[in-house]
């Protein structure tokens, strides 16, 4: 565990934190990062706990005004920096908990975040003028909020964290985030969040409490959303409204989706991949740059539903099976058996739910002890119920 | 009294607006059970056909009325065949590929048109009714919208059509072991919803400047009217449309009508956690 889940991360991480400015130049990293950041987030609970949130943009936009208007209202930059992760945290607590015990889910989960999105988005465009203010802080409306303190090294206050020192800082925050967030997966609490995507009603029937283990994903991802709020906001020194807008929260699902939804690394390429060619395309005229992210969308979802990541990933097993013949034909079928967090799984295995929901929620308990013992894959962990019992 | 009158017909305009827009996207969802989310670039495809060919020499109702929806369903019949085809009964996957849709038919009305705002005259004059001016159009997008609401209803209880469409979307199996195509019903209602998308974004044309991002101002009051209505059409998306109209104009007519949206999307949340299934969901059940 030690060696899978920190060691390797940390290793493959810092030696990319130090080669990808050999590519690019570190101001469009750090922007790179954040989005990654922000693509790991909804990975996480869309990949993992099957909520498909259709406005992570609101906490990704919450964190960078959070930390906007507390560094304007305290002039430090270090509280708002945990400012910025608490107030999406909490708001998304609060918002999820009204959901999730509310028991949405599908499309009315998706309209409902959307929806929130949306209502961010117009309060913020349309908060011009002096009578929005929040203590010294002015919302400014449709022009957003300018000249705010930005993050400082810790022990020396006139030391500014911008350019190569601001992406050294947000990529070793994204490798921690990672870090975290599989070791998260390895607990009981991460099992029992793939066991709620795989089936709910399952899961609920084992005697997990879903409403509460949902809201408290949903609070997590919130939170790290808010994080990459926070990087942009001090990568932009600007906030405006845009960071709510629909675009916005339709990219962050493009990226997942491209990069492989159920997994933690996708969402990273996927954002990394498509936030850099967006850059490229920014630089020419010829077609629209809009045009190419929709295209990309649809023909992700209708060629590519599992993502580039596990693509790629099933390609070099397969490869590397064929060349050596120590490799089990089992660990073939797991890597081949990933899939995407959609309902028609869950339909798909509604007809034995009414039958022998006794005896299949003890198969569920032994197969979900049986994932616990071998640790191959992060998204494996509730491996298909044997339906013969 | 006559301050009532124009109150009345703003609250009138502000449902019927609602019901327009959202017709086409609640026939798509209540007969196949698919989130167009492209519906607002639709509506704007309707437009931009209303206004060029209106440029082009058009008489104004003809290209409001029929070229707008003609464009809307021929485009429609396309994304049917190349796309949403293939994703049937994947609810998630078909909102994610049209929302990709949608994407790319803003960037490719930007290629074609350009990043302005093109527009045109409306028809219809205004005229004064006591102390108040009214808008002799609104009048007109209050009747198209009743005529809507009334065409699908007769189309869907009286003809033969509607009977097939109705059956389909109870019962797939049943209806093709009947020897109904299911997958040529779905086109056609795909094809109808698309017509009646570009008919409403056609009537809408001469209201709004439109520009290739209009589409996002229909598809959140749109998508929350069709989801707040429930599974049936007709009665889900008056009644929805006449709730969200009546609370965003009033709030709007008392303060701005950015508060006013925000009222509506408000109001929209409370009455989805209320009621899961949509507002037809729980009452005027299986009705159409």
């Amino acid at each position: 565990m030690f060696t899978r889940d920190i060691l390797w991360p940390a290793v493959i991480g810092l030696v990319l934190m130090f080669l990808l400015p050999l590519v690019t130049d570190a101001y469009t990293l750090t922007v790179l990062t954040a989005y990654a950041m922000l693509a790991l987030s909804l990975g996480f609970i869309w990949g993992f706990a099957g909520i498909l949130c259709f406005g992570q943009a609101a906490f990704f936009g919450l964190g960078a005004y959070a930390f906007a208007i507390a560094s304007i209202n305290i002039g430090t930059p270090w509280l708002p920096f945990f400012i910025a992760i608490l107030v999406p945290a909490l708001f998304a607590a609060v918002f999820g908990a009204v959901l999730f015990y509310g028991r949405l889910s599908d499309v009315y989960l998706a309209v409902v975040t959307l929806v929130m999105t949306l209502i961010l988005f117009k309060f913020m465009n349309s908060s011009a003028g002096d009578g929005y203010k929040l203590g010294t802080a002015r919302l400014g409306g449709y022009n957003g909020i300018p000249g705010f303190e930005t993050l400082t090294v810790p022990w020396d206050s006139s030391e500014y964290l911008y350019d190569t020192s601001l992406y050294y800082f947000a990529f070793l925050l994204l490798i921690v985030v990672y870090i975290c967030l599989r070791l998260l997966l390895r607990q009981p609490f991460g099992r029992a969040l793939v066991g709620i995507r795989e089936n709910e009603l399952r899961a609920e029937l084992m005697g997990y409490d879903i409403r509460l283990l949902k809201t408290i994903a949903f609070s997590i991802g919130a939170a790290i959303a808010g994080l990459a709020g926070c990087i942009y906001a001090n990568w932009a020194e600007i906030v405006t409204p845009a960071l709510f807008s629909l675009g916005q929260s339709a990219e962050i699902i493009i990226w997942v989706i491209v990069g492989g939804a159920g997994t933690l690394m996708g969402p990273l390429i996927g954002a990394a991949l498509l936030g850099y060619t967006k850059f490229l395309l920014g630089q020419q005229s010829l077609i629209d740059n809009t045009f190419i992210l929709g295209m990309i969308l649809v023909l992700a979802v209708l060629l590519l539903p599992n993502g580039i990541f596990p693509a790629v990933v099933s390609i070099v097993k397969r490869v590397a099976a064929k060349f050596s013949t120590g490799r089990s034909p089992r660990s073939r079928a797991a890597s081949r058996r990933s899939k995407l967090p959609n309902k028609t799984g869950h339909q798909a295995d509604g007809s034995n739910r009414r039958g022998s929901t006794q005896s299949s929620a003890q198969s569920s308990a032994q197969s979900s002890a049986q994932g616990k013992s071998h640790n191959h894959r992060d998204d494996d962990g509730a491996a298909p119920i044997d339906r013969g019992q | 009294m006559d301050y009532a009158a124009v109150v009345a017909v703003e609250i009138f305009y502000a449902v019927a607006v609602l019901v327009l827009i959202s017709a086409g996207l609640a026939v798509i969802f209540g007969m196949m059970r698919v989130i167009n989310l492209a519906h607002g670039e639709f509506l704007t495809l309707g437009g931009y056909a209303a206004i060029v060919s209106n440029k082009a020499g058009v008489n104004i109702y003809v290209s409001m009325l029929v070229m707008a929806p003609l464009a809307a369903a021929l485009f429609g019949f396309l994304v049917e065949r190349l796309i949403i085809r293939w994703l049937y009964g994947r609810l998630i996957n078909t909102m994610l590929a049209t929302w990709g849709l949608s994407l790319a038919m803003m960037g490719g009305f930007t290629m074609i048109f350009g990043n302005t705002t093109t527009g045109i005259a409306t028809p219809i004059a205004g005229f004064t009714y006591g102390r108040y001016q009214l808008s002799g159009y609104n009048l007109f997008v209050i009747f198209m919208a009743i005529a809507v609401a009334v065409g699908l209803y007769l189309m869907l209880k009286t003809t033969r059509a509607g009977l097939i469409a109705r059956g389909a979307m109870q019962n797939t199996e049943m209806t093709s072991a009947f020897g109904y195509n299911p997958s040529r019903v779905y086109l056609i209602t795909f094809v109808a919803g698309s017509a009646l998308a570009g008919l409403a974004g056609g009537v809408m044309a001469p209201l709004v400047g439109l520009n290739p991002a209009s589409g996002a101002n229909y598809i959140a009051k749109s998508f929350i009217t069709v989801i707040a209505g429930g599974a049936s059409i007709v009665s889900g998306a008056l009644t929805s449309a006449g709730i969200f109209g009546v609370i965003s104009q009033t709030v709007t007519l008392l303060s701005t009508p950015a508060v006013g949206e925000i009222a509506l999307l408000v109001v929209a949340i409370i009455l989805l956690r209320l009621l899961p299934t949509g507002i037809t969901g729980k009452f005027f059940k299986g009705r159409i």
